[in-house]
Formats: structure tokens, C-alpha cells, sequence
């Protein structure tokens, strides 16, 4: 089980919601389930510290929703279906959070998939030339 | 006797489901993704399918990370599509076939597969999306739909090849019901993608053509390809494809590509989307 967790590990840019990471971000990951119900979107715009107050997160993870964070709630246990909902919440799309993710403005991420993606070239493990 | 006559692989990606709700498949950015199921939706009209077992995953819709089902089928009458945080997509209600599917999850755990049965479950753009794509926006879907709902999100998911076994003893299942359906069976999501990290919007045609290749070339290889090579070499969310496989294993060794469609990108993701028959 150690080595099959460790293999991904080499990949670049990449957290593998393993066990590890479930047992982490249960609370962040069901603090973002319920994001599910129009009432409890209002009420976590309303007041974002204290709806995140209703979740027994750590103070890093509430701290990583308030400045929507998406690499740290990723770091913290975060899964990206699970963070997705704070994306629809503000109301944005599955790519400007890549846009976040990836540290380039939108307009770039977008012209990238419309050339055919990120490569594999260079990004299928940390020892690939150039990581 | 119901029979398993032909399979659907195709990916699910939600802005594709947004594109058709919204009336935006004739912008030139969605075009050629629509253009690619012309093809289907003529060759679906044709061979009516009675009854689709539809292998997709959940997105953190139904199933939170209180229960995490490996495999789960849907055995109940109807299954409302799911609100993913801006509300339900407006497409018809799914229509299950129970006793088929009570059929398939008795026959699948007496082969040792412990399958979840549910009874209540909303289905999300991963079920949806494919009818859609299949079926373009008819007031009711013209097919019954035995959801199977595959854990990708928590790992470790199911092996390829435990996917492909799986696949084997829904055909035996489906071939032991008593009432004469055309069944087909269908495997989505993929294909290559990464939404998270510093890595996403990752894409790899030549694993995505090699992996169509050998959907009906070599199935057994595929079978043996493990997770940490459908990350490095199709993305995180590529992992997905593992539930090509079921689809794979339902149908003959023989089965013919009758159509093939590839394109980079709808979204974060390539499309990728065939088309295999049985031997009559």
C-alpha cells in the first residue's frame, strides 16, 4: 500500500486524493458539500468567517477558503469536485479556477487548451528535463 | 432473452451538458464537438436500445465522502438529475428498468462483485451529459437507464482490471434475463484531463489515440494499465477511463468499431467518444 500511495508522487503538479488526504479534508470537503443547498451559499456569502466557523476545519483551511486558494485547499486535503462548488458559489467556471491553479490569466489557460492542451512533454515526472 | 448488442464510450464533461442547455452548440468554439455525435444520434435512432446500463461516475453529488461506494447500481424507477450548485440541468427525469437491474446486481454479487444497491440517487452531468450527447433534447429520454455509479474520486478506485471483470459479469447478468431487450452498455468520462494543481489542462493525444486503438485491438493489455500510468500519461482526472473497461468486457472479443470521434478540447478535456458492435 506504502509503494502504491509513493508512485504518484513523482508526477508533477499533481495531489492524488488518496486516504491521506480524505482523512485531511473531510471537514474542508464537507464544508464544500454543502455549498450544494441555495440556503447555505447565501448564508456563506453573507458571512464567510462564520459559516466556515460551522465546520470543525483547521484555521489554515478556513484560511485557504477566505482567500480562495485553490493549490493550498488542494495541499490542505482539498478535492478539486469538492472545490469545484466554492467555484460555482462565486460563479465561475471549471477553467478560470484552472486559470488560478495553473498562475495565468484565463485568456492564456484558454488559448492553451484551444492548442492543444499541456503537454505531456516534460510534465510526466519530476526528474523530466526542465522540473 | 436479453442481449447485449453494441457499446458507447464517451466523455461527460459539463460544460458540454451547459453548451446544449444554453443553446450554444453552433458557436464556433462547440461545433466540431456536436459535429462529432451527428453520426451517433443518427446510428442510435436506428438500433433503439430498449435498456442502457450507463457506467459513470459521480462528482461529489450524490455520494459526499460519508459513503464511498466502489461500485453502485441504481435499481430504482426513476433518478431526478442532480443539483450541482447552480441547479438541476433541464433535462427529462431518467427512467431505470428495476427488475433488470435487480437482476444484474444479484447475478453480479453471486459472482463476487459486492455491488451497492441504490434506491435513491440523483444523477449528476456524468449521466447526463451522455444522453444528451446521444439523444440531443427529446421531452422524455426514448430509454430505459440502469445507472452504475464508479468511484474515481477516492483512491483507490477499482483496477482496470477489476473494471473489465466487472464488465464480463454484466454481459452473463444481461444474458440470463428472461425477457427479450436490447441492451447496450455504455462507458464514460475521460478522456485524457487534469482540472487540479499546477498540472491541470494537461492532455495527451497519443495515449488517448493508442487507448482507442486498443479498445478493440487489445482490451486485455488495457486491463493491465495501473492508475499511477493513467495519471502520469492521461492526467489526474483521466483515471476516468477505468470505466471504459466495463463497458469493454460487457461486449464480444470481436466487437467492430462501427465509429470513432477525437477532439482537443471541450473545456479542460479531450473528447473522445466510439462507437463498438456485437456480432448479430
Amino acid at each position: 500500500m506504502k509503494h502504491y500511495n509513493e508512485a504518484f508522487k513523482d508526477i508533477p503538479g499533481t495531489t492524488v486524493f488518496d486516504a491521506e488526504q480524505s482523512r485531511i479534508g473531510y471537514h474542508l470537503n464537507m464544508f464544500c458539500m454543502s455549498l450544494m443547498k441555495a440556503e447555505n451559499r447565501a448564508a456563506f456569502k453573507a458571512d464567510e468567517r462564520a459559516y466556515l466557523e460551522r465546520f470543525p476545519m483547521t484555521p489554515e483551511q478556513r484560511q485557504a477558503v477566505l482567500d480562495r486558494d485553490y493549490n493550498r485547499m488542494i495541499g490542505l486535503g482539498g478535492n478539486i469536485y469538492f472545490l469545484a462548488k466554492i467555484g460555482a458559489t462565486d460563479g465561475f467556471s471549471f477553467q478560470n479556477l484552472a486559470s488560478k491553479m495553473t498562475g495565468v490569466p484565463e485568456d492564456q489557460y484558454k488559448a492553451m487548451m484551444v492548442a492543444g492542451g499541456r503537454p505531456p512533454k516534460g510534465n510526466r515526472s519530476k526528474s523530466d528535463p526542465g522540473k | 432473452m436479453a442481449r447485449i448488442s453494441a457499446g458507447v464510450t464517451t466523455s461527460h464533461i459539463p460544460a458540454v451538458g451547459a453548451a446544449i442547455d444554453l443553446g450554444k452548440t453552433h458557436e464556433p468554439y462547440w461545433q466540431p464537438v456536436f459535429k462529432g455525435y451527428e453520426f451517433s444520434k443518427r446510428w442510435i435512432a436506428e438500433h433503439k436500445p430498449d435498456v442502457v446500463v450507463l457506467v459513470y461516475n459521480d462528482h461529489a453529488s450524490a455520494f459526499s465522502l460519508e459513503v464511498i461506494p466502489t461500485f453502485a447500481i441504481g435499481c430504482a424507477e426513476s433518478f431526478q438529475p442532480a443539483d450541482e450548485g447552480w441547479g438541476p440541468r433541464p433535462v427529462p427525469v431518467v427512467q431505470g428498468h428495476p427488475e433488470l437491474a435487480w437482476h444484474i446486481a444479484q447475478s453480479t454479487i453471486l459472482d463476487e462483485f459486492d455491488m451497492t444497491i441504490v434506491n435513491r440517487m440523483d444523477v449528476d452531468h456524468g449521466l447526463t451529459v451522455p444522453l444528451s450527447l446521444m439523444f440531443g433534447q427529446p421531452a422524455a429520454w426514448p430509454v430505459k437507464v440502469i445507472p452504475l455509479a464508479v468511484n474515481v474520486v477516492q483512491y483507490p478506485p477499482p483496477t482496470g482490471n477489476r473494471c473489465w471483470n466487472l464488465g464480463r459479469a454484466i454481459r452473463k447478468a444481461v444474458e440470463s434475463f428472461d425477457e427479450d431487450l436490447n441492451v447496450m452498455i455504455w462507458g464514460t468520462g475521460g478522456m485524457s484531463h487534469q482540472l487540479q494543481g499546477p498540472r491541470a489542462g494537461f492532455i495527451n493525444r497519443e495515449f488517448d489515440t493508442r487507448f482507442l486503438d486498443k479498445l478493440t485491438q487489445d482490451p486485455e493489455g488495457l486491463a493491465k494499465i495501473p492508475h499511477v500510468d493513467y495519471v502520469r500519461e492521461a492526467g489526474s482526472e483521466g483515471i476516468e477511463l477505468v470505466m471504459w473497461l466495463i463497458m469493454r468486457g460487457a461486449l464480444d472479443r470481436q466487437a467492430r468499431e462501427v465509429y470513432r470521434f477525437y477532439h482537443v478540447p471541450a473545456s479542460n478535456t479531450a473528447v473522445g467518444h466510439i462507437i463498438l458492435e456485437n456480432q448479430a
